[in-house]
C-alpha cells in the first residue's frame, strides 16, 4: 500500500477500531505526562460509551527514565490484566527514544507509529526499522507555538485520534476541558485544546 | 458478541473509569465513615490521596487523622471503634508488616474495623510492587480477607465486607492488586449513595467506651481461666461469616444487579483442567480460557475471593469433578506449601477427593508479569502427568 500523508493513508484503510480491543503503547520519559494522555483518551473513549483501561508499566518512577504506558479501548468489557504485548498503535513522546528502546516490537506495517519529532518519516524509519505506518509531528513545537509551554503529550492527542478515529476530537477536548478548567484556568485551557485540535488538523 | 447492554448501562453517569484506588475511595465517600487514620508515605496508594480531597472539598464528614506510622494508623482505628465510631484505613506491604502488632487487636477486641489493602511484596529485597506477601503475612490474625479482580469488585467487595463484618464483629480487609488494580484505570459502575446508605445501615455497636451508662472495659488481661473462651468466641464469630455470606451478597445482588458469589466458577461445571486464582490475574485466565474453549479445550477457572474465612466445602464442591488442578500463587512460601494451593488441599479433604492432579504454581512475586500466553502454558502443563512438586511462573 502506497501512501504520501497522513490523510491519505486514513482514507484508504478506513476505520481503525476493527480489532475487538485496540490497544495502544505510549513511550516516553518520565514526567513527560504519557500517563495524563493516556488517562485524558481513557475517558474520552469512556464518554463515547466504550470499556477503557489505562495504566503505566510498573517500575520504578524516575524523572527522565523511560517509562511505558498503555490504554485499551473495547465496545466491550475487557478482562485482561497483562500488559499490552501486541500494540496496534505506538506513540513516542521523547525522540531520543528511538533507537535505544524497541519501540516497533510487535507493531505490524498496517498499523502506526506517531512520533513526536523534529525528524522526517524515513529518518524515523532508520532510527526503528520500523517499515510501516509513521506519522512524525512536532508536538512540542507546536505546543510551544500554541500554548506556550512544553505540552507535547496533549498535543500529541490530536494526532492520534486522527490516525486511530478510535475516539472522536470532540471527546478528547470535552475531557480536557471538564478535567483541566479549575486547575489551570480557562485561558490556558483552551490553548491546550487548540494545541490538539492543530495536531488533529496538520499532515 | 456485542453485549448490548453492557454498552448501553456504560452510557450511564454512574458509569466512570477509576483506578482501584479511586474506586475505593469513591465507595468511602458513599460509606462517610467516621473516623479515617492515615499515614500517607510509600508504601501508600491513590485511596487515601483521592479521599482526602473528597473530605477537603466537604463531600464526606470523615474525621482524618495523620499519624505518625501504620502502627499508630491502626492504634487510632482501634481507639476510635472501640469508641463507637466507624473507623476505616488503608495501608499495604511493610505499611501492614508494621501494622500486624495491632491486627490481632482489632480482631480480638471484635472491633469491625473496615481496611484497603493494595497487596504487595514485603522487603528484604525491597519492593512494593504487586504481590499477595502481604496479606498473606497476616492471614491468620483474625481479619476477613476478600481478594478483588477488578475497580468493580474492589467497590462491591467494600459494602458486602463492612455488612459482613458488622454482623460478626470482625474487621475486615479488602484486597486490591497492588498497582494492577490499585493504580490502573477501568471501568466501573457505582450505586446511588441512598441506595449504599440503605444497604449498610448505621453502625450500631454493641458496646462502645463512651456509653457513660454502663462503663466497661476494653481489651483487659485475661488469664488462663478465661482467654481460651474469648477466642473460641472469635472463631464460631468468624466461621459464622461463611454462613452470612449469602444473605448479604444476595441482599447485594438487589440492589445492584450483580451476583456475588462466596467464589467465582469460571466454566468450571465440565472443565477437565482448572486454575484456581485470587486478584487481577483472573482476568487474564478468562481470557485465556475462552479462547482455549473455542478451541475444544474443557478448562476453566475457579477465582478465590473470600479468603478468610476459607469456604473449605463449596470450593470442593465445585472442584470435585476437575482431574487436573492448578493452583496460582503470588506468594512466597518459604518451606511451606503456598498458602491458596494449601487451601484446596484442605478443601479437597473435606471430601475425601484424592483422584485427582493438584499442582502448585508460583507466578508474579516483586510484580513479575503474567501474560496470556503464559497461562495458557499452565493449561497445557496440566495436560501431562509432572513429577514438580512446585513450578515458577516467569522465572528468569
Amino acid at each position: 500500500m502506497e501512501f504520501s500523508n497522513g490523510i491519505l493513508q486514513i482514507i484508504s484503510t478506513g476505520m481503525k477500531l476493527d480489532k475487538k480491543i485496540f490497544e495502544i503503547i505510549f513511550h516516553a520519559r518520565g514526567g513527560q505526562g504519557a500517563k495524563t494522555a493516556a488517562e485524558l483518551l481513557a475517558q474520552a473513549a469512556l464518554r463515547e460509551g466504550k470499556f477503557v483501561q489505562a495504566f503505566p508499566d510498573f517500575g520504578p518512577e524516575r524523572s527522565g527514565a523511560p517509562m511505558k504506558t498503555y490504554v485499551r479501548i473495547s465496545d466491550e468489557p475487557i478482562r485482561t490484566h497483562e500488559p499490552v504485548v501486541d500494540p496496534d498503535m505506538v506513540a513516542v513522546l521523547d525522540e531520543t527514544l528511538l533507537g535505544v528502546i524497541d519501540i516497533s516490537k510487535n507493531l505490524d506495517e498496517n498499523e502506526s507509529l506517531i512520533v513526536n519529532t523534529t525528524k522526517d518519516r524515513e529518518t524515523v524509519s532508520r532510527e526503528t526499522g520500523y517499515v510501516g505506518n509513521i506519522y512524525p509531528i512536532d508536538a512540542l513545537g507546536l505546543s510551544m507555538e500554541v500554548i506556550g509551554e512544553p505540552r507535547p503529550n496533549t498535543a500529541i492527542l490530536g494526532k492520534i485520534i486522527k490516525v486511530t478515529e478510535v475516539v472522536r476530537l470532540e471527546s478528547v477536548m470535552d475531557v480536557f476541558r471538564e478535567k483541566y478548567t479549575d486547575k489551570i484556568g480557562a485561558e490556558k485551557t483552551d490553548k491546550n485544546t487548540a494545541a490538539i485540535e492543530k495536531a488533529y488538523d496538520s499532515l | 458478541m456485542r453485549d448490548d447492554k453492557n454498552r448501553v448501562m456504560n452510557l450511564n453517569k454512574n458509569n466512570l473509569a477509576l483506578t482501584g484506588g479511586a474506586a475505593a475511595a469513591e465507595a468511602l465517600k458513599q460509606i462517610n465513615p467516621d473516623v479515617m487514620p492515615v499515614y500517607p508515605i510509600t508504601p501508600q496508594t491513590p485511596i487515601i490521596e483521592v479521599f482526602a480531597k473528597m473530605v477537603a472539598d466537604g463531600e464526606a464528614a470523615t474525621v482524618m487523622i495523620e499519624v505518625e506510622s501504620e502502627h499508630s494508623a491502626m492504634s487510632a482505628a482501634v481507639g476510635a471503634q472501640a469508641a463507637g465510631a466507624r473507623a476505616m484505613t488503608a495501608s499495604s506491604s511493610q505499611g501492614i508488616m508494621l501494622m500486624s502488632e495491632i491486627l490481632p487487636i482489632a480482631s480480638g477486641m471484635r472491633l469491625p474495623i473496615l481496611m484497603f489493602v493494595s497487596a504487595r511484596a514485603i522487603s528484604a529485597p525491597i519492593n512494593i510492587h504487586g504481590d499477595h506477601e502481604d496479606v498473606m503475612a497476616v492471614r491468620d490474625l483474625g481479619w476477613i480477607q476478600f481478594f478483588s479482580e477488578n475497580s468493580q469488585e474492589v467497590y462491591d467487595n467494600t459494602f458486602i465486607a463492612l455488612k459482613l463484618a458488622e454482623k460478626a464483629r470482625m474487621p475486615a480487609m479488602v484486597i486490591m492488586d497492588g498497582f494492577l488494580t490499585s493504580h490502573s484505570v477501568e471501568n466501573l459502575e457505582i450505586l446511588e449513595t441512598p441506595l449504599v446508605r440503605k444497604f449498610i445501615g448505621e453502625y450500631e455497636p454493641k458496646n462502645n467506651l463512651l456509653d457513660m451508662e454502663n462503663p466497661m472495659t476494653f481489651g483487659p488481661v485475661s488469664l488462663p481461666n478465661s482467654f481460651f473462651e474469648f477466642k473460641r468466641q472469635q472463631i464460631e464469630a468468624m466461621n459464622g461469616v461463611l454462613t452470612e455470606y449469602e444473605n448479604v451478597a444476595e441482599e447485594y445482588e438487589k440492589i445492584s444487579g450483580r451476583n456475588h458469589d462466596i467464589f467465582e466458577s469460571y466454566q468450571l461445571d465440565d472443565a477437565e483442567r482448572a486454575i484456581v486464582v485470587a486478584g487481577s490475574t483472573a482476568g487474564t485466565v478468562k481470557v485465556a480460557v475462552d479462547e482455549l474453549r473455542e478451541q475444544g479445550e474443557k478448562v476453566g477457572l475457579l477465582k478465590i475471593k473470600l479468603f478468610r474465612p476459607f469456604p473449605y466445602q463449596q470450593i470442593a464442591e465445585a472442584l470435585k469433578n476437575v482431574k487436573n488442578i492448578a493452583v496460582l500463587d503470588r506468594t512466597v512460601p518459604l518451606g511451606s506449601n503456598a498458602p491458596i494451593f494449601s487451601e484446596i488441599i484442605n478443601s479437597l479433604f473435606e471430601l475425601k477427593i484424592s483422584n485427582c492432579q493438584l499442582h502448585s504454581y508460583i507466578y508474579g512475586l516483586g510484580g513479575r508479569e503474567i501474560f496470556k500466553e503464559d497461562i495458557k502454558k499452565v493449561f497445557d502443563d496440566l495436560k501431562s502427568e509432572s513429577k514438580e512438586k512446585v513450578k515458577y511462573i516467569g522465572l528468569k
